[in-house]
C-alpha cells in the first residue's frame, strides 16, 4: 500500500471512504423503496378489498328482475330495486342541472374577475361547506323545501344533493380554469374574440376534462350520501315520476334493507350496494371516454 | 367608429388615406432620394402606460411607418412589450392597467370612448413569444379560429379559401396541406409559430405585432420566420419586440430604442432607420447599448 | 464592464497597426537615406523586408475578419475594424512605394545623382510625419488631428511640383540627363503617393469618429 501523499494517493483514499457511504445510501434507498411500495400495495389492497367484498356478497343476487322490479311488500321474498335506480338517477340529474351551472359559473366569475378578498372568501366558504355533515344538509333541505311543501319530494332530495355538490364543483372548476395557461386566453383575445366567447369557446373546452372530473367527483360523493335522503326524498315503494312526491333512491334502499330483520333484505342490500358501486364506476369511465378530447396524447 | 374590415384596403387611394398632417413634405423633383414620402400607419403621441400606480412607459411618441418592419429594442423591463400591447389594446386586459396619451391607426383614435377594443384587435393582430395554438383544435380550425370564434355561421368554402391563403402567406401551406386535420400542437415549434402567424393573418389585419416571436425557436426556424417577415412587408406593417440585436438589425427597416429611467419608467431614446442606428447612432446611450457596453 | 474580450482584441489589433506603421516609416526613411548614400546593399535589404510588411497586412486583415465574425461589432466598433482593414492596405502600398524607391536606387547602380537631394528628403520626412500623425489620430480618435494631416498633403504636393519643374529644366537644357532625371521623378512620385496614402488614412479616422465618408482634401495629382 503506497504511503505517498501525492494526489493519486489522496483521491484513492477518499474514494474508498466514499464507497462505504455509497453502500449505506444504496441500502437506505432500497429499504425506502420497499416500504413505499408496500404502502402503495396496501392502499390498493384496501380498495380492492372493498370492491371485492361487495362483489362477492352482492353479485350473486343480481339478475334482470332485481334491476327492474318493484320491491315486494314487507315479508315477501324477492322484488327489486328498479324504482330506486330510476329514482336515484332522476334526483342526481336534477341536482347536477342545478349545481353544475352554479358551481362552474361561480368558478368562471372568480377566475375572470380576481379580487383577492372576495375570491379568498368564497373559496374559504366552499372549503367549509364540503365538510358540513350531510345529515345537516338534509335537515336544511327539509326546512327549506319539505316543510313549506308539507311533504317529502324528489325535488327536496335534489336540492340536498345540490347543496353537497356545489362547493365541490366550484372548487374543482376553479382549479381547472386556473390551469388553463393565460397564453391561450391572450391568443384568443388578440384575435379580437370577445371575453365571453373566449371563455365559452376556448377556456372551457381546454379545461373540459378537468371540469368533468370535478363533476364526476361531485356526483360520486352525492350518490353515496344517505342521510339527506332520509329527510327529503324519503323513499317510495312504487314507481313514481312526480317530482313533488317522495321517490325511491338506492342509498335509502340499502339503509332500510341492511337494518331490516329479513335475510332476504340483507342480500338485497348487498346487491344494491354492488349496483351502486358499479354505477359510480361506469359513469366515471363512460363520461371520461365519451368526452375525451380527441387530441389527447 | 371603427368598422370591421374583411378585405385588404387597396394600397392606392384607399378608403382611409393617411391624413396629410402626418405626411412629411411631398417628395421634390424626381431623383431626390433624400426625402421619400412616408406613409405612417400608427401615430403614437405622449403615451404613458400604468400598471396600477406604477408607470411603465413615460411619454413615448413615435410614428410607425406602413409596410415596414419597426423593431423595438432595449434592456429588459424598459416597457417594449407594454408599448406593443398598448397598440392593440391588450394592455388594458391586465387588471389595474391603463394608458394615457393617443394612439391612432391611420388617423383613427383607437382609444376613443365608443371604440370597441375587440374590433381594434381584429385590425391589429398579435403573435406571442411562445407559440400558442389552441390545443383542442386542428390546424385548420386554428387558422380559422379568428373567424369561427367570432361568428355563428360561416360557409365551408369561404373558410377553406381563407385558411389556404393565410397558410400560404405564412409559408406553411406546403408543410401542412396534408395535415390540416391534425391537432395544432402536433407541429414543430417553428411550424407552430408560423401557424400562429397564419392565424393572425387570416383576419387580414393591417398591422401585425410580434412579441419576441423567435426567442423560443431554434436558429433555423428563426431565420425562416425572419424571411417570412420580409415577405409579409408587401402587404402588412410589422412591429416587433426583440432582445436579439442582430435580429433587429437583420429584419427591421426602422428601429426604436427604449430605456428605463430611475423610476423604472421606459422612455424613447432614439428612433430612426435601422442601418443608421446600427452603424452610426446619434445618441451615446444607443451606442452603448448596441455595442454591449451598457452600464 | 462588458465586452472585455472584444476590447482586448481591438487593442491588440491597433498595436499591430502601429507596428506596421512603424515598419513602413522606417522603410521610407531608410530608402531615402540609402539613396542619398548610394547604398545598394541597404536598398536590397529594403526590398527583401517589404515581404514582411505584406505579411503583416494579411495578418491584420485576417484578425479583423475573425473579430467581425465572432463578435458581431456594431456602430463605432464596426467602423474601427473596417477602418483598420482599409488602413493596412494603405500602409502596405506605402511599403511598396518605399520598395520602389529602393529598386530605383539599385537600378541607378553606380551613376552619381543628377543633383544634390534637397526637396526629396523633405518630401520623405513629411510623408513619414504624416503617416505617424494619421495613425496617432486614429488611436486618439481625433478629427482635428486627421484634418491637420491633410493640410500637410498640400505641402507635399507643392514640393512635388517644384521637383518636377526643376527636373524638367534639367532635361530640356541637356537631353543626356533625361535618364537620371526620370529616376528622380519616379522617386518623387513615389513619395507623393505615400503622402496621399497617409491622407487616406486620415480620412478613415474621420469616418471612424463621425460615421461619414468624406474627402478631407483633394490631391492635385
Amino acid at each position: 500500500m503506497s504511503m505517498t501523499t501525492d494526489t493519486v494517493g489522496i483521491s484513492r483514499k477518499s474514494l474508498a471512504g466514499a464507497r462505504a457511504q455509497f453502500q449505506a445510501r444504496k441500502l437506505t434507498d432500497h429499504v425506502a423503496t420497499v416500504f413505499l411500495s408496500a404502502c402503495a400495495v396496501l392502499c390498493v389492497a384496501v380498495l380492492l378489498l372493498i370492491l371485492g367484498y361487495v362483489v362477492y356478497r352482492g353479485a350473486g343476487y343480481i339478475n334482470w328482475q332485481f334491476l327492474t322490479a318493484l320491491p315486494k311488500p314487507v315479508g315477501e321474498a324477492g322484488g327489486g330495486v328498479g324504482n330506486a335506480l330510476v329514482g336515484s338517477a332522476v334526483i342526481v340529474t336534477i341536482a347536477v342541472l342545478m349545481a353544475v351551472p352554479l358551481g362552474v359559473g361561480a368558478a368562471i366569475f372568480l377566475n375572470e374577475f380576481p379580487s383577492g378578498v372576495l375570491g379568498r372568501g368564497i373559496r374559504f366558504l366552499a372549503d367549509i361547506l364540503t365538510g358540513v355533515p350531510s345529515i345537516v344538509v338534509g335537515l336544511v333541505a327539509y326546512g327549506l323545501v319539505v316543510a313549506p311543501m308539507r311533504h317529502f319530494s324528489a325535488i327536496s332530495g335534489a336540492v340536498a344533493y345540490a347543496f353537497i355538490m356545489v362547493p365541490i364543483v366550484l372548487i374543482t372548476a376553479q382549479e381547472a380554469l386556473r390551469l388553463v395557461p393565460s397564453t391561450l386566453r391572450e391568443a384568443s383575445l388578440a384575435l379580437g374574440v370577445p371575453r365571453w366567447r373566449t371563455i365559452m369557446q376556448v377556456v372551457i373546452p381546454v379545461s373540459s376534462r378537468a371540469l368533468l372530473t370535478g363533476i364526476i367527483l361531485a356526483i360520486a360523493r352525492a350518490l353515496g350520501e344517505t342521510a339527506p335522503m332520509l329527510f327529503t326524498a324519503f323513499g317510495n315503494p312504487y314507481w313514481n315520476f312526480d317530482l313533488t312526491k317522495p321517490m325511491a333512491t338506492l342509498p335509502l334502499v340499502i339503509y332500510r334493507y341492511a337494518t331490516g330483520p329479513y335475510n332476504d333484505w340483507h342480500e338485497q342490500a348487498w346487491a344494491a350496494s354492488f349496483v351502486l358501486v358499479v354505477v359510480v364506476l361506469l359513469s366515471s369511465i363512460l363520461t371520461r371516454s365519451v368526452l375525451r378530447n380527441k387530441f389527447d396524447a | 367608429m371603427i368598422e370591421t374590415r374583411n378585405k385588404l384596403p387597396s394600397r392606392g387611394g384607399d378608403a382611409n388615406p393617411p391624413p396629410t398632417a402626418d405626411k412629411e413634405s411631398p417628395p421634390s423633383a424626381a431623383g431626390d432620394a433624400n426625402v421619400p414620402s412616408r406613409d405612417i400607419s400608427v401615430t403614437i403621441r405622449g403615451v404613458h402606460a400604468y400598471y396600477g400606480r406604477f408607470r411603465a412607459i413615460k411619454n413615448v411618441s413615435l410614428d410607425v411607418e406602413a409596410r415596414k418592419v419597426t423593431a423595438l429594442i432595449g434592456p429588459s423591463g424598459c416597457g417594449k412589450s407594454t408599448l406593443l400591447r398598448c397598440l392593440n389594446r391588450m394592455h388594458e386586459e391586465v387588471p389595474g392597467a391603463r394608458m394615457e396619451g393617443s394612439i391612432r391607426l391611420y388617423g383613427q383614435d383607437l382609444y376613443e370612448r365608443n371604440v370597441d377594443p375587440v374590433l381594434v384587435r381584429r385590425r391589429i393582430g398579435m403573435v406571442f413569444q411562445k407559440p400558442n395554438p389552441f390545443p383542442t383544435m386542428s390546424v385548420f380550425d386554428n387558422v380559422a379560429a379568428g373567424i369561427k370564434l367570432n361568428r355563428f355561421w360561416f360557409s365551408r368554402a369561404e373558410l377553406g379559401d381563407t385558411v389556404e391563403r393565410a397558410l400560404t402567406h405564412a409559408a406553411l401551406w406546403d408543410d401542412v396541406k396534408d395535415k390540416l386535420q391534425q391537432p395544432g400542437t402536433a407541429l414543430s415549434g417553428g411550424q407552430q409559430q408560423r401557424l400562429c402567424i397564419a392565424r393572425a393573418l387570416a383576419l387580414e389585419p393591417e398591422i401585425i405585432l410580434m412579441d419576441e416571436p423567435c426567442s423560443a425557436l431554434d436558429p433555423i426556424a428563426t431565420l425562416k420566420i425572419e424571411d417570412l417577415m420580409r415577405n409579409l412587408i408587401e402587404d402588412y406593417t410589422i412591429v416587433i419586440v426583440t432582445h436579439n440585436m442582430q435580429q433587429a438589425a437583420r429584419v427591421s427597416d426602422m428601429t426604436a430604442f427604449l430605456m428605463m429611467d430611475e423610476d423604472r419608467a421606459g422612455f424613447l431614446v432614439e428612433h430612426g432607420e435601422t442601418k443608421q442606428i446600427f452603424t452610426n447612432p446619434k445618441e451615446k446611450r444607443t451606442e452603448d447599448y448596441i455595442t454591449g457596453r451598457f452600464g | 464592464m462588458t465586452r472585455v474580450e472584444f476590447d482586448k482584441h481591438l487593442r491588440e489589433l491597433k498595436n499591430e497597426l502601429l507596428e506596421m506603421g512603424s515598419m513602413v516609416e522606417k522603410a521610407i526613411a531608410r530608402a531615402v537615406d540609402a539613396l542619398k548614400r548610394r547604398d545598394t546593399e541597404m536598398a536590397r535589404q529594403i526590398v527583401e523586408d517589404d515581404v514582411k510588411i505584406n505579411k503583416k497586412r494579411f495578418d491584420i486583415e485576417e484578425k479583423c475578419v475573425e473579430l467581425i465574425a465572432t463578435q458581431q461589432p456594431l456602430a463605432r466598433d464596426l467602423r474601427q475594424l473596417i477602418s483598420i482593414l482599409h488602413m493596412t492596405v494603405d500602409l502596405e502600398r506605402m511599403g511598396d512605394h518605399a520598395e520602389g524607391i529602393a529598386r530605383i536606387n539599385i537600378r541607378m547602380g553606380d551613376e552619381p545623382l543628377l543633383k544634390p537631394l534637397i526637396d526629396i528628403p523633405r518630401m520623405a520626412q513629411l510623408g513619414i510625419d504624416m503617416t505617424h500623425r494619421a495613425l496617432q489620430a486614429f488611436i486618439d480618435l481625433s478629427v482635428e488631428g486627421a484634418r491637420a494631416v491633410s493640410a500637410s498633403d498640400d505641402e507635399v504636393d507643392a514640393l512635388y511640383d517644384q521637383v518636377y519643374r526643376e527636373l524638367l529644366v534639367y532635361m530640356i537644357q541637356d537631353p543626356r540627363t533625361i535618364q537620371r532625371a526620370t529616376y528622380l521623378l519616379w522617386i518623387a512620385h513615389d513619395l507623393e503617393r505615400i503622402a496621399d496614402r497617409a491622407t487616406n488614412i486620415a480620412e478613415r479616422v474621420v469616418f471612424t469618429v463621425t460615421g461619414k465618408m468624406d474627402e478631407v482634401g483633394v490631391s492635385k495629382y
